[in-house]
């Protein structure tokens, strides 16, 4: 550029050298970033191979009637290990519900900062327990010291005690999801409540728990899919062997969806051959993801509402 | 002066008093205290836990002190340990470090700093959210027909059919992406856009203002995510037992690389076996290798907690 001249694009572009790392530098991030979707097609087209596999193998109303579950003598009857799924959920809700919507409210409405700050890592270091490790408890403390006492005739590997295990596991996120949600909840809505006189726990009650309903519901669901996809407690301390038949209690041991996939990858449930047990996992593995990634969405969209609210 | 300031005190008081009522709000005291008490059962399990695994594990560690540590599995009681398990766990953290690591904090700075509001862009947002609410056993699923069956033949050739330290280290890596990426994207969203205007401003590229502003002022935050997720793979058991991780042996001769192509198996899936096993002593061996799982993420917790507080910064 000589002295004088106006300078052009081309000066202001700088040096080729620096251009061109900044180009590979980008396409290296994008191609990371896509990966992500990689892996999603890897998952689905994982599961639908051999789904499609299971399909072909088994008489389609046999899913559904009435029997057990169980790979090795070829019966596949989902209903079975669904509705085990579904005891062990249903028992973690109980659990998490009020423990994590309870802490999320004490802590958002009550804790002093300081509180907060001894309190928050109690519910972090409870999420980060091992799943392993809450199954070992439930079937070393849950059941012989609560289960067993409250109801004598509970069975060694039971529904209750895995699924209580499995809500204290699920705990820290429901609270984690519903206090976000009362944090978004405006401060000037807790004013005016406190303007017309009502106290804290009124004010908690009847202003942020209803302004915040949509982030609770949005934990609940969430924390529904976590105890549906939770493995290890179940292939532990609820009986994960061996199959089951469609029963409803407690206070026996049963077969969840997650607990059959680990008996079947772990070869305890069959034998791997032409036959459809081994695809079978793929069908279970399926369903749950199904499952999840439906609850997964509606969650979601009860914490977009939420956000939009405030 | 001192006279008027008491009346006014007093007047203060009676004030509050009449405000507030007569007596205390009982009914409010209890229901705090209820919800004080969910928090402490919360700390409750927490300790009856480690008290639990505690009173178990340690007559074996006075009993048998280290060789607890040093010896291998075996289905011998007396000799078998929890060595491969430690050795397998660290494997796989190298594997997290190496691979989901770099490739996470990649990905979260593509999408926070280079993608604009695109179909695609929103596409790879809503995949990532999706994919962080996948169960751990369908990555499992999912690593036993991709690295197991697809590519058993490079990641296990021979009798491991597939089934090895190789295939399980890329399906833990794939599975704490999600978070890895998420965790980032969040650490990188809290650096506010003066100090990359400040940058630009002086003719620094986009790279350029990544690596010495961004990267840097997002580094705590992107560490503890780090952290937090390795903690996390840590701990994470079933997608290990889907890819073959059940035996809980491990070839250790010739370190990393060359058991690579080998069964493996690691601290969490030693623990599963061990509890599945009918024999007390097995069961006790189970609670030692979970006083050390624990006392390690309890470790990685607290550094990351403590991370957290002394970096944490408002802008």
């Amino acid at each position: 550029m000589a002295d004088g001249a106006i300078p052009s694009v081309i000066d202001l572009r700088g040096d080729v050298r620096r251009r061109r790392r900044e180009r590979s530098v980008r396409a290296l991030f994008f191609a990371s970033a896509v990966f992500s979707i990689v892996i999603s097609v890897g998952i689905i087209l994982s599961l639908a191979g051999g789904t499609i596999d299971f399909l072909r193998k088994v008489d389609l109303g046999a899913l559904i009637t009435l029997g057990r579950w169980d790979p090795r003598t070829n019966d596949f009857n989902v209903l079975a290990i669904l509705a085990g799924t579904l005891q062990v959920a249903a028992v973690a809700m109980i659990v998490a519900t009020p423990l994590g919507i309870g802490s999320a409210l004490y802590l958002s409405e009550f804790a002093s900062p300081r509180a907060r700050r001894f309190l928050k890592p109690v519910l972090e270091t409870l999420a980060s327990v091992p799943s392993v490790v809450m199954g070992f408890f439930a079937l070393r403390f849950i059941t012989p010291d609560l289960v067993q006492r409250l109801f004598p005739g509970a069975e060694f590997f039971n529904v209750l005690g895995a699924g209580i295990a499995v809500g204290l596991l699920v705990t820290p996120l429901v609270a984690s999801v519903s206090e976000d949600a009362m944090h978004a909840v405006p401060m000037a809505l807790r004013e005016a409540a406190f303007g017309l006189g009502a106290r804290r726990p009124a004010t908690a009650v009847r202003v942020v728990i209803p302004a915040a309903v949509s982030g609770i519901a949005a934990a609940m669901i969430l924390g529904i899919s976590r105890a549906i996809g939770e493995t290890m407690v179940v292939a532990i301390a609820a009986g994960g062997t061996g199959g089951t038949e469609l029963k409803f209690n407690l206070l026996e041991g049963t077969q969840t969806m997650t607990a059959a996939i680990t008996a079947l990858a772990t070869g305890s449930d069959q034998v791997r051959g032409a036959g459809a047990a081994y695809p079978s996992l793929f069908f279970v593995g399926m369903l749950l993801f199904a499952l999840t990634f439906v609850l997964n969405a509606v969650s979601e969209r009860f914490v977009r509402r939420v956000r939009k609210a405030y | 002066m001192a006279v008027t300031q008491s009346v006014r005190a007093a007047t203060a008081e009676e004030v509050r008093r009449a405000i507030a009522g007569r007596g205390r709000d009982r009914k409010g005291m209890i229901f705090q205290l209820l919800l004080l008490l969910t928090l402490v059962i919360a700390m409750a399990v927490l300790l009856a836990l480690l008290f639990e695994v505690t009173r178990t594990a340690l007559p074996v560690l006075r009993d048998r002190g280290g060789v607890v540590f040093s010896n291998g599995y075996s289905s011998l009681p007396a000799n078998a340990g929890i060595r491969h398990g430690l050795i397998g766990s660290l494997y796989l953290m190298a594997f997290v470090l190496v691979i989901a690591i770099p490739l996470g904090v990649g990905a979260a700075i593509y999408m926070e700093e280079y993608a604009r509001d695109t179909r695609l862009t929103r596409l790879i947002n809503a995949n990532i959210r999706n994919l962080a609410g996948v169960p751990a056993i369908v990555y499992g699923i999912f690593g036993l027909a991709i690295f197991v069956e697809l590519f058993g033949s490079v990641t296990g050739p021979g009798s491991t059919e597939g089934k090895s330290l190789l295939a399980g280290g890329l399906t833990i890596s794939v599975m704490v992406l999600p978070i890895i990426i998420i965790t980032t994207a969040e650490a990188l969203r809290a650096v506010p856009r003066s100090i990359r205007e400040a940058g630009f401003g002086v003719g620094a590229t986009r790279w350029e203002v990544i690596r010495s502003h961004v990267l840097p002022s997002a580094a705590p935050g992107i560490l503890t995510g780090s952290v937090l997720s390795m903690a996390r793979a840590l701990g994470e058991t079933a997608p290990l037992i889907m890819v073959g991780a059940v035996t809980g042996f491990l070839a250790t001769k010739g370190g990393l690389l060359e058991s690579l192509q080998k069964p493996f198996t690691a601290l969490p899936t030693l623990i599963f076996v061990y509890v599945k096993k009918p024999q007390q002593e097995f069961q006790d061996l189970a609670s030692v290798a979970i006083l050390v799982l624990m006392v390690v993420i309890l470790l990685v917790n607290l550094a990351a907690i403590l991370l957290r507080n002394r970096y944490e910064r408002k802008w």
